[in-house]
């Protein structure tokens, strides 16, 4: 297996291409601008078309398009092109779509900056457009995951045809990293008898999400709160560091997911029992990470770049049982493993001893 | 008895559900028997918007995909370039293409993307009830106009073919009728010539059909055809305009 | 074991390509490692910096509060990441653009006049190589072979800039420091 050193952003492109995507739609804006570059340089190599739409709408409802036909489709921008995007994630998950939107976040509001950010964490979990729908949501935190997520995407849109997200951020798109391109196992087998590819000696197809009335209205809702509740059901995913012995755990995703990392092996340093659920999926909330915690640990920490968002996932998933803190840098800052460390300490006031 | 006219197999059964004296049903018609006759039904796929025109995804036979408003082109351009052989078309009110959805069809015609626009041109709103489109006439009375369009405040008609006509990757533009037999027929030419282009692979094709919308002109069936013709035809250029030397060679 | 390095300069003075360099000679060494490129406003404005983390083990944090070492090749980039350097660290500073009046006595600091040099060897864009050289006995992860091996790999399609730049990698080496 080759081992090379890419940037993030390189990183999900090259995903995309040995995931089978056959078709990108995109627009740049920084921070995400390498993905498209990355793969109007490559995919066409490996039979792929990369189209630089008129605007981000456009790339959206082609890759509307694309995914009813059954191709495998990507899109990538950052967070105010996503906000531009959402009514067509709407009607995607309405259809039930499988494609792949990548959200190299930055921090906004409006325009924002180009700094690291989990500002879209409500937009992304909470389906982002109009209409009750969900889409799930990926955060990886270093190079191989940014390449494992971005093929797992592809995977869980197809097995559910819904949309999926990768939630990422321009810090670790610009950081380049060595990386495991491992070869693609064989892609899970998925029905294809709704996609939309002319009528060749079977009944015509529409794909179309208007509900003529409120009986067939409701009548969707039910179909895809079924789906969503599958998701949830199996799909949650998270990573768990130190957690076994925890007195005290940090939360978080991202980039800050592997800060927290640090600030773990630290605090252990110091003889503090700190440990960290990093979830993995954000829709589905890895709410199960929490079952064995809730009435076990002292105190929860959940380390955000926003004004505190995920917190109220964590909130719930404990059940308000155990005081949940918040530890968050905004407009692009990002914090060290030892301002995170301290914020612990002086939270829960423990007194660090030297073993 | 020899059977000379009926329904296209460009059509399903279920019946048409416009108002009296609506002229969609007439375009829908030619088009289901262009594809008919250029035997492109199961390789066709077509894409309806929302508004009045979005009905078509029920009375086409072909495969369908309904679009959110606006979006029909860039839904089309997704499908044709992950099926490069197949044939698509859009069919879209004057509203839809020429208001919330216009940089798709300019930059369609821009990257001479490979399919077929058809713009119904009924210069108003029809299914929301008769607000103002770009389309609308100077003077007209709509619900969103109700003292009568004032282009000094709300702008011109916009003649959406002259525009894409100017843009080099367009290559047969046409703005037809379907008011008369005669007219008729030479809408079915033109709509026939837009989908024989994209068979050729030459570029955007792309035909605007003048219609009445008589509920929401508040005119009768038959006043309706005599108000397009006298107030509609002077205003947007008729005819073929432009046919690339490619697309007169087909 | 952990280097973490701030490099930093004018945009033009290879800024970039000097942490490249690092990176790779770490990949060659199959080590775990980051380049992160400077990001945010810190992008305009005319100077550079780029970071690299070397080390043996899984790199969690890569924010680099205080680096190891830190490379400065103007006097602006030495004003702004010579606080950054952790006590007993060491600070390689271009001396041809950063004279100092005084400086830190927690850091070793290295001061080499890799301009001035750069253009005894008839080419003003290798100070950079040259301060790397003079960084090299400090890093503890990679060495002048590993370097060397990472410049092939850089230098593949040009293969003259090879010479040149490993030229200006051991005059650093060379380097005695006053």
């Amino acid at each position: 297996m080759e081992k090379v050193l890419m940037k993030g952003n390189e990183i999900i492109g090259e995903a995309a291409i040995r995931s089978g995507c056959k078709v990108f739609f995109g627009y740049p804006i920084t921070p995400s601008t390498e993905v498209v570059e990355y793969l109007s340089a490559h995919m066409p190599k490996h039979g792929g078309t990369v189209l630089q739409a008129e605007d981000e709408i456009g790339a959206i409802n082609m890759c509307y398009g694309a995914a009813c036909t059954g191709t495998r489709v990507m899109t990538a921008s950052s967070s105010p092109g996503v906000s531009l995007k959402q009514e067509g994630i709407s009607y995607s998950a309405a259809v039930g779509l499988p494609m792949v939107i990548v959200n190299v976040n930055r921090c906004g509001p409006g325009l924002g900056g180009l700094g690291p950010a989990q500002s879209d964490y409500f937009q992304s979990t909470r389906g982002g457009g109009h209409g009750d729908y969900r889409t799930i949501v990926l955060a990886p935190s270093k190079a191989q995951e940014l390449y494992d997520y971005t093929m797992m995407a592809f995977d869980l849109a197809d097995k559910y045809r819904n949309p999926v997200l990768l939630l990422t951020d321009g810090f670790l798109g610009q950081t380049m990293e060595p990386v495991v391109l491992k070869e693609r196992p064989e892609a899970p087998a998925v029905d294809r008898d709704w996609v939309v590819d002319g009528a060749r000696g079977r009944e015509k197809r529409v794909l179309a999400s208007y509900s003529l009335t409120n009986e067939i209205g409701e009548a969707n809702n039910l179909v895809w709160e079924a789906k969503y509740k599958d998701i949830q059901e199996k799909e949650q995913h998270w990573e768990e560091f130190y957690t076994e012995d925890a007195e005290y755990l940090l939360v978080s995703y991202g980039i800050t997911g592997r800060i927290c990392k640090s600030t773990v092996l630290n605090a252990r340093k110091k003889g503090i029992k700190l440990g960290l659920i990093r979830p993995i999926t954000l829709w589905p909330y890895p709410e199960k990470a929490f079952l064995p915690f809730k009435d076990k640990v002292k105190g929860i920490v959940t380390v955000e770049l926003n004004t505190g968002q995920m917190i109220e996932d964590v909130k719930l998933s404990v059940e308000c049982k155990v005081p949940v803190h918040l530890y968050r840098r905004q407009g692009g800052m990002l914090p060290t493993e030892h301002e995170i460390l301290d914020y612990v300490e002086n939270t829960f006031g423990i007194a660090a001893r030297e073993v | 008895m020899e059977k000379i006219f009926g329904r296209s197999k460009g059509l399903t059964d279920v019946p048409f559900s416009f108002c009296p004296g609506c002229t969609h049903g007439t375009i829908m018609r030619l088009i289901a028997e262009v594809m008919e006759e250029l035997d492109i039904i199961e390789d066709t796929i077509g894409i309806s918007p929302v508004g009045c025109a979005g009905f078509s995804q029920n009375f086409f036979s072909c495969d369908f995909i309904g679009a959110a408003h606006g979006r029909a082109q860039a839904v089309g351009i997704g499908v044709k370039r992950s099926l490069p052989d197949r044939i698509v078309f859009t069919y879209q009110g004057d509203g839809d293409i020429a208001a919330i959805g216009t940089q798709h069809a300019i930059h369609a015609a821009a990257r001479g993307e490979k399919i077929t626009s058809i713009m119904v041109n009924n210069a108003i709103f029809g299914m929301t009830g008769g607000q103002m489109a770009p389309t609308t006439l100077e003077g007209m009375k709509t619900t969103t106009s109700p003292y009568g369009k004032d282009v000094s405040t709300t702008g011109y008609p916009i003649d959406l073919p002259r525009l894409i006509a100017n843009l080099e990757g367009a290559v047969y533009v046409a703005a037809v009728s379907v008011d008369s037999p005669k007219n008729i027929n030479q809408a079915k030419k033109a709509i026939k010539k837009a989908f024989q282009v994209q068979m050729a692979g030459l570029g955007f094709a792309f035909v605007s059909v003048l219609s009445t919308c008589p509920t929401n002109w508040g005119i009768s069936p038959v006043d309706s055809l005599q108000w397009l013709r006298e107030n509609m035809m002077p205003v947007y250029q008729m005819g073929e305009l432009k046919v690339t030397e490619e697309v007169k060679s087909l | 074991m952990m280097d973490k390095v701030i490099i930093a300069g004018f945009g033009g003075q290879g800024v970039m390509f000097l942490g490249k360099v690092m990176a790779y000679a770490g990949m060659g060494s199959d080590l775990e490692l980051c380049w992160i490129p400077s990001y945010g406003p810190e992008m305009r404005g005319g100077t550079a910096n780029c970071s690299v983390i070397l080390s043996d083990e899984e790199i969690y944090s890569h924010v680099i509060d205080y680096a190891d070492c830190a490379i400065v090749l103007n006097k602006p980039a030495y004003e702004k990441f010579s606080p950054r350097v952790k006590p007993g660290g060491v600070l390689v500073v271009n001396s041809s653009l950063a004279k100092l009046e005084s400086k830190r006595d927690d850091i070793t600091v290295i001061e080499i006049p890799a301009t001035d040099m750069a253009n005894e060897l008839g080419n003003p864009s290798i100070a950079n190589m040259i301060c790397l050289g003079a960084l090299i006995p400090h890093l503890k992860l990679i060495d002048f072979n590993k370097v060397e091996k990472a410049m092939t790999k850089l230098t593949a399609k040009r293969p003259q800039l090879m010479d040149v730049n490993l030229t200006a990698i051991n005059k650093g080496l060379e380097f005695k420091n006053q």
